[in-house]
């Protein structure tokens, strides 16, 4: 039965992508696109049976009727963000909402115009997709636009660059693509957002592929607060060289089903990377983080740490694996995952994995889950606080670890308002 | 440390020390798996036509079903036409005592190191032995009978007790659970029955022997065990092989049943077969084991593996009443090229619930050893409460240790807990033990069976000693 139906969902799927024109691209980034549509062919889009996707189910999102929209006038405040920022509305690039002043050594511009006018850019760009993934490869087949960064040798970005993506509209899908490659020493900060005005039933298909170099040192800051409706699939795959420093904050907030595919290949020694996220969910959101570190090389250390909050009829997936190869020795890896749940009516699946093939290791991991601590409540409410703010200052205690590891002043006291905002409600 | 990996050397490199074959002429059934071998095992056996009819729908059921290869395991799948499905000793008449038994099957207990005799005499356990599917030796049985207990071959209860087989047969792993639950209910050829009446608590442990004894003979082991209320029982299961070259498939299925406010500690140690030193030969060990617990009972699972060449084996409890308890305790070693993938899976649906899992891996040499749990919890399970703990130990640079555990809950009220650690022995404890004049083997061995420990409490004393022993074997074959 099912081998009938799945070809017709896909081929319905791949449809919306039919008129789209390409002809824009330089050569080098067509070939590099047929070799995408190539690899389609023989992939399918993932069932309850493939293992990672087991808890989540796609059959609604794959059924969605899309479409491709760019806007005439983008009416947003965008006051007090970040002020390098690059802003695309629906996949497109907006240069009024943009704003870009970076000095010397550092490149940051739009995806279309990179690929014109930046030789590099062939260098890195398409190399570290995942041929097997299916999302991956249609990003890469019909990507529309995205963000640029390229840091040169030594150098040090002070101040944050924002890559912001706004949906706006009705049954919006949009692929956007990034690229963040920091040569030797260099060093930056990126918030990776993406949100939603007035938008519902959306698809994105984010794609941003992560190079960091001998030394480099890069943060990224990933918010996700897209409409209530939306369905949000974002991949990032990170190559880390060796004595780099990488880390990734994960923030969902919002979403009707969010994937996070996060995959760190770790290729020289003495690597650091931390990887963290909070999901504080609501009403029937679903969101699934997968987290894959590869470890290929001795002496290198990862971390992470992912908690949720999970209210109303939620359901929350954790999938972390941790892959250590036989040359990895002296491999430091640790993973927690918590849990709080608030009602009956939440599920929280979570799966954090080893696969360790060196004997020299340390590596742990661990899962928690339970609820709010009742007496802590009563503690509060006993000196006279109220039971919402009583509630907002626990549940910011529960995920202060994860917001302490943000590196960005302007992120964490976003994270702290939306926690005090959201459950000051319940 | 330069004997280190010498010392890992000769551990890796010691022999199977229970590779010996009986010699019985067997009744064989012809190679293959069709509806008509299955007839031809039922009427061997004399079975009722309900048992024939639940042995051809399992088998129709298996037909459509596909081997699963989800586990971390590689092998050469097996050919289930290429397997005798039913090989028996020659049908014997009744024995009263250990004097009418083959001296043949005597010698091997002797190389088993279990004297049957002297273990009736110092131990009181009640010995069934079951060599390639058919029950020998079964004792202590006059003495059980006075309190109601049956413990009995199993085609012994499908003949006397088969109002108690047809009521819990299938009632704990149904026949569609999976690929080999299937396989085995509709070939099974023997294994073990015990049922403990209402609020009886069983003077002994009670234990089997398991052996492979034929070769080309796929072993087909069904247990059924049925605490009735408020009764207790501890069950003893343990298991050598003979040597062999070719890969024996084993696929058992033990059903436990605990009623209301009984209790059954199950305890196994499986020391088949685990094939070469360069990985040949060894038995597959591909097992389905569950136990079903109603209101305030208690199922406890203690598995000490040493063995097989390819292990796949999930014990779990299904706590179905309220204030039901599961455990599981294990320890799996694993060597050379051996493979295991196993853990445990604990499924909460009852209110104040509560399980733990222990779990502790030893792989050395080239052998990959997988921790593979499923810790569920239902909506309605308030108050519902889980521990979960895998250590592996890595020894030598060859092997693998993995964790794949899967953790669903959907109540608040529970509390879940899951930890896991991979490291090696640390020099420093080594160094510690051998300053105190141990050598480097003693030292391996002591720290070893202190990282064992937590599960070795729970067995039987006379297991425990077994169970250490048989590490000590393990750890001077294939550990350190």
């Amino acid at each position: 039965m099912e081998q009938v139906i799945k070809p017709s969902i896909k081929e319905d799927f791949l449809r919306h992508f039919d008129f789209l024109d390409f002809s824009f691209d330089q050569e080098f980034y067509k070939n590099q696109r047929k070799e995408a549509k190539a690899l389609i062919q023989n992939l399918d889009f993932p069932t309850s049976k493939t293992e990672y996707w087991k808890y989540t189910r796609l059959n609604k999102v794959l059924k969605g009727k899309y479409s491709f929209k760019e806007l005439e006038s983008t009416p947003y405040d965008l006051q007090g963000l970040a002020q390098n920022r690059l802003v695309f509305v629906n996949g497109y690039f907006s240069e009024s909402l943009s704003k870009v002043n970076v000095g010397e050594g550092v490149y940051f511009a739009p995806l279309s115009q990179a690929k014109q006018e930046n030789k590099e850019l062939q260098n890195s760009f398409g190399k570290l997709y995942k041929q097997d993934e299916i999302f991956a490869v249609m990003n890469q087949a019909y990507h529309q636009d995205g963000a640029v960064l390229m840091v040169k040798k030594g150098k040090v970005v002070e101040e944050e660059l924002l890559i912001l993506n706004i949906i706006d509209g009705e049954n919006i899908i949009s692929q956007p693509r990034n690229l963040i490659h920091l040569s030797e020493n260099a060093q930056a900060k990126v918030i990776l957002k993406t949100i939603g005005y007035n938008s519902s039933a959306s698809f994105t298909n984010m794609l941003t592929e992560v190079f960091v170099d001998t030394s480099a040192n890069l943060e990224i800051a990933k918010i996700q607060e897209e409409s209530k409706t939306a369905y949000q699939i974002a991949t990032e795959q990170v190559k880390q060289e060796a004595n780099s420093f990488f880390k990734i904050n994960t923030f969902t907030f919002n979403g009707a089903l969010v994937r996070n595919n996060l995959n760190i290949d770790l290729l020289g020694q003495h690597t650091e990377s931390w990887l963290s996220g909070l999901y504080l969910l609501k009403e029937k959101q679903h969101v699934d983080n997968h987290t894959y570190v590869l470890h290929r090389e001795p002496n290198c250390e990862s971390n992470e740490l992912y908690k949720g909050i999970l209210d109303d009829q939620s359901t929350g997936v954790f999938n972390g694996k941790v892959f250590v190869h036989r040359e990895a020795q002296k491999t430091n890896a640790y993973q927690s995952n918590a849990n709080m749940l608030m009602t009956d009516d939440v599920t929280i699946n979570s799966k954090p994995e080893l696969e360790i093939y060196a004997d020299d290791v340390k590596c742990s991991h661990g899962s928690t889950t339970g609820q709010l601590d009742e007496e802590a409540l009563f503690y509060l409410r006993s000196r006279g606080i109220g039971y919402k703010t009583a509630m907002a200052t626990l549940l910011k205690a529960f995920s202060a670890d994860v917001i302490d590891q943000i590196g960005i002043e302007s992120v964490q006291l976003e994270v702290e308002e939306f926690i005090n905002k959201s459950f000051k409600g319940v | 440390m330069a004997s280190e990996e010498e010392l890992l050397e000769e551990i890796t490199s010691s022999e199977y020390k229970y590779g010996f074959v009986t010699d019985i002429e067997s009744d064989k059934a012809p190679k293959g798996l069709n509806e008509d071998i299955i007839r031809f095992i039922s009427a061997k056996k004399n079975e009722p036509e309900w048992m024939l009819d639940y042995r051809l729908k399992a088998y129709r059921i298996w037909k459509k079903m596909i081997e699963p290869e989800w586990a971390h395991l590689k092998y050469p799948k097996p050919d289930f036409q290429d397997i005798h499905y039913y090989s028996a000793p020659k049908p014997k008449k009744q024995l009263d005592s250990l004097d009418e038994v083959d001296p043949e099957m005597l010698a091997t207990f002797e190389k088993l190191g279990i004297s049957l005799d002297e273990q009736k005499r110092l131990t009181g356990v009640a010995v069934d032995f079951v060599m390639d599917s058919v029950s020998v030796a079964t004792s202590f049985k006059e003495k059980l009978g006075e309190l109601g207990i049956i413990f009995c071959s199993f085609s012994e209860a499908v003949q006397e007790h088969p109002e108690l087989v047809k009521q819990y047969l299938g009632t704990v792993v149904p026949t569609s659970d999976n690929f080999y639950a299937a396989l085995n209910s509709a070939v099974f050829t023997d294994g073990s029955f015990c049922y403990i009446p209402k609020g009886v608590r069983c003077p002994m442990e009670l234990s089997t022997y398991f052996r492979i004894n034929e070769a080309n003979t796929g072993q087909f082991e069904r247990t059924l065990v049925i605490a009735d209320e408020g009764s207790y029982v501890s069950y003893l299961e343990g298991c050598t092989a003979p040597m062999r070259d070719e890969n024996q498939l084993h696929a058992a299925v033990v059903e436990l049943v605990a009623l209301n406010n009984a209790e059954i500690k199950y305890s196994t140690i499986q020391n088949w077969y685990p094939g070469s030193k360069e990985g040949k030969g060894g038995i597959y060990n591909f097992v389905t084991k569950r136990g079903l617990c109603l209101e305030n009972s208690k199922i406890s699972w203690t598995q000490v593996e040493t063995g097989s060449a390819v292990t796949w084996k999930y014990p779990g409890c299904v706590l179905k009443g309220d204030n039901s308890v599961g455990e599981f305790y294990s320890v799996a070693v694993t060597a050379n090229h051996q493979q295991a993938d196993t853990g445990s899976k604990m499924l909460h649906i009852g209110k104040n619930t509560k399980s733990t899992i222990i779990s502790k891996g030893i792989s050395a040499g080239q052998s990959n050893n997988s921790y593979r749990g499923l810790v569920k919890i239902n909506k309605n399970a308030t108050n519902s409460r889980n521990f979960t703990q895998c250590d592996s130990l890595l020894m030598g640079n060859n092997c693998g240790a993995h964790t794949f555990p899967y953790i669903e809950i959907s109540n608040k009220s529970s509390k879940v807990e899951h930890e896991a650690t991979t490291s090696k022995i640390g020099e420093d404890q080594i160094f510690y033990c051998k300053q105190r004049g141990m050598d480097e083997e003693t030292a391996i061995n002591l720290i070893v069976n202190g990282y064992c420990k937590e599960v070795l409490n729970q067995l039987p004393m006379e297991f425990a000693v077994e169970a250490q022993k048989l590490l000590e074997i393990s750890l001077e074959g294939s550990v350190g």
